[in-house]
């Protein structure tokens, strides 16, 4: 069977303030729908990221590591690819990043995963 | 009162290293911060009531501890990081503990993944200890604007992990040169703002310095780091002859030379005597040996043009920008005449336009050069690009003079 990776984007413009009710509804939306697509055996993976002022990018350019806060500011640049990676701390993060093989001519975005309390 | 004093005396120096030390204990910089800040509190009110303690040092840090064990506790969480605190409150780190410490504490607010003027914002917080509001009004920003910056830099900190450590051996130079980059950020900043009601503002020059002196006994063998040190004694030494009496701006080639800080000389000297004992050759280390020249020089017209000319050569051969091209300019200028300087400025001319400096130093040159309506049209594109007030004030004079 194929394999999908879905990209989610919204504007962070439209999201509501944590503890409000309108998140507190939303979630049950989110949980429902992650419910429902685990118990069909569809989801091979997936989580949500921290926001895009927890961005940091990573850039090779002659042998030089270029590092800068803020999310990948886009341009003609499409997204080819992700990992999912564990690291002891965002050097060790860009330690990684620095030897993927696009990033001598691309730029690797680093986002933290989102921890979602279980309750 | 000789106590409250005694707080302000050691502030300086145990500020950087109580954070330091409480940032690797607690994993956290702002809980560190909030308990360094009640430690010396406590301090200034028992040590007037008892006297100081024989070692302020020790007596704040396990105060400190006992402040940050009760945060944690009021929080009223699972917190492995409660037993170890509170398991030997009053040990004390080692020398060598305690110098990782604080390049760990500056590595990490001068970590590259936050923006540089967060860099800056941090390090002035938690290394130099003050307060967000003396951040804001130093750069001339509102108190809400700085404490924002902190707040979301320490966010970044927190929830991208960015890591309170001495990096690895091999990306150790670039992450010193990030360290080096917001101390010199300061110090131009204090030296020359941009714009602003005020040129200089005295107190960031002497945190440029502190700073760059702390860095150079933290890490006393880096050429860059000396040199940096180096290059802000040198530069602020001139601070009291760069405005005259009635606090007009005072050119170089004009200074009472007799004003300059003979010790910040003598100091600055000798970080960049030890810089130049190392094998590599770096920019600041090129740009203090300007500086080191001009301060050697007892008037203007000693000045040796020929090294200033020399040392820019290398500087330019390093890839430096069109300002550092421009500064050569000048100086082959002083060497060899205007006329030898004037085509090197237009080569300039596109990428400066915008840049104040650059057409009134052509302005300067014109005027030597004889060249006086070309001059007064070079001044008013100086004062077109400048927002300055100081150096509108000194541009409209030196037109002024033409008439």
């Amino acid at each position: 069977m194929p394999k999908y990776a879905f990209l989610l984007y919204d504007d962070p413009a439209n999201a509501h303030p944590m503890d409000s009710p309108e998140m507190a509804a939303e979630m049950q939306q989110w949980f429902a729908f992650t419910e429902e697509i685990q118990a069909a055996g569809a989801m091979l993976g997936g989580e949500a990221l921290l926001g895009t002022e927890i961005a940091t990018c990573v850039r090779v350019r002659e042998g030089s590591t270029v590092t800068a806060d803020g999310p990948f500011a886009e341009t003609k640049e499409a997204l080819g690819g992700f990992y999912l990676v564990e690291a002891a701390d965002l050097d060790a993060a860009i330690a990684w990043a620095e030897k993927i093989p696009s990033v001598g001519s691309g730029t690797v975005e680093i986002r933290p995963i989102m921890e979602i309390p279980e309750d | 009162m000789p106590a409250v004093s005694t707080v302000d005396a050691v502030f300086r120096t145990e500020w950087p290293r109580l954070v330091a030390t409480l940032t690797r204990e607690l994993r956290d910089l702002d809980l560190a911060e909030e308990a360094a800040q009640e430690a010396f509190l406590e301090a200034s009110r028992v040590w007037r009531r008892d006297g100081p303690p024989d070692r302020p040092g020790a007596w704040l840090l396990t105060t400190a501890r006992r402040r940050a064990i009760d945060r944690i506790r009021r929080a009223q969480r699972f917190d492995d990081r409660l037993a170890a605190l509170a398991e030997d409150a009053e040990r004390q780190p080692e020398q060598r503990r305690l110098v990782d410490d604080q390049l760990a504490l500056l590595f990490g607010c001068c970590h590259p993944a936050l923006e540089q003027d967060a860099q800056v914002a941090l390090t002035l917080r938690a290394v130099g200890g003050l307060t967000t509001s003396q951040i804001a009004h130093a750069f001339l920003v509102p108190e809400p604007t700085m404490a924002k910056r902190l707040t979301r830099a320490k966010k970044k900190i927190r929830a991208a992990g960015i890591p309170f450590t001495v990096p690895d051996a091999d990306r150790i130079d670039d992450r010193l040169a990030s360290v080096c980059g917001v101390v010199y950020a300061i110090l131009t900043e204090g030296h020359a703002s941009a714009s602003g009601p005020t040129l200089l503002r005295g107190d960031l020059c002497d945190e440029a310095i502190w700073l760059a002196e702390t860095l150079a006994s933290l890490a006393p063998d880096e050429t860059e780091v000396r040199s940096l040190a180096a290059l802000c004694l040198l530069t602020d030494a001139r601070r009291t002859a760069r405005f005259d009496a009635s606090g007009e701006q005072v050119l170089l080639a004009d200074q009472d030379r007799s004003a300059w800080d003979a010790e910040k000389i003598r100091r600055g000297i000798g970080h960049l005597l030890a810089a130049n004992a190392g094998a590599t050759v770096g920019p600041y280390q090129l740009q203090a040996t300007i500086a080191a020249i001009h301060a050697s020089a007892d008037r203007w017209e000693d000045t040796d043009w020929a090294a200033i000319v020399g040392v820019y050569d290398v500087l330019v051969g390093t890839g430096a920008g069109p300002i550092v091209a421009l500064n050569r300019a000048v100086a082959i200028g002083e060497r060899d005449g205007p006329d030898r300087a004037l085509p090197l400025l237009d080569e300039l001319a596109e990428d400066l336009s915008t840049y104040h400096y650059f057409h009134s130093a052509r302005a300067e040159l014109l005027v030597r050069a004889g060249r006086v309506d070309e001059a007064s049209v070079a001044f008013d594109r100086a004062l077109e690009a400048c927002d300055n007030e100081d150096t509108r004030r000194w541009i409209r004079r030196r037109r002024q003079a033409l008439e």
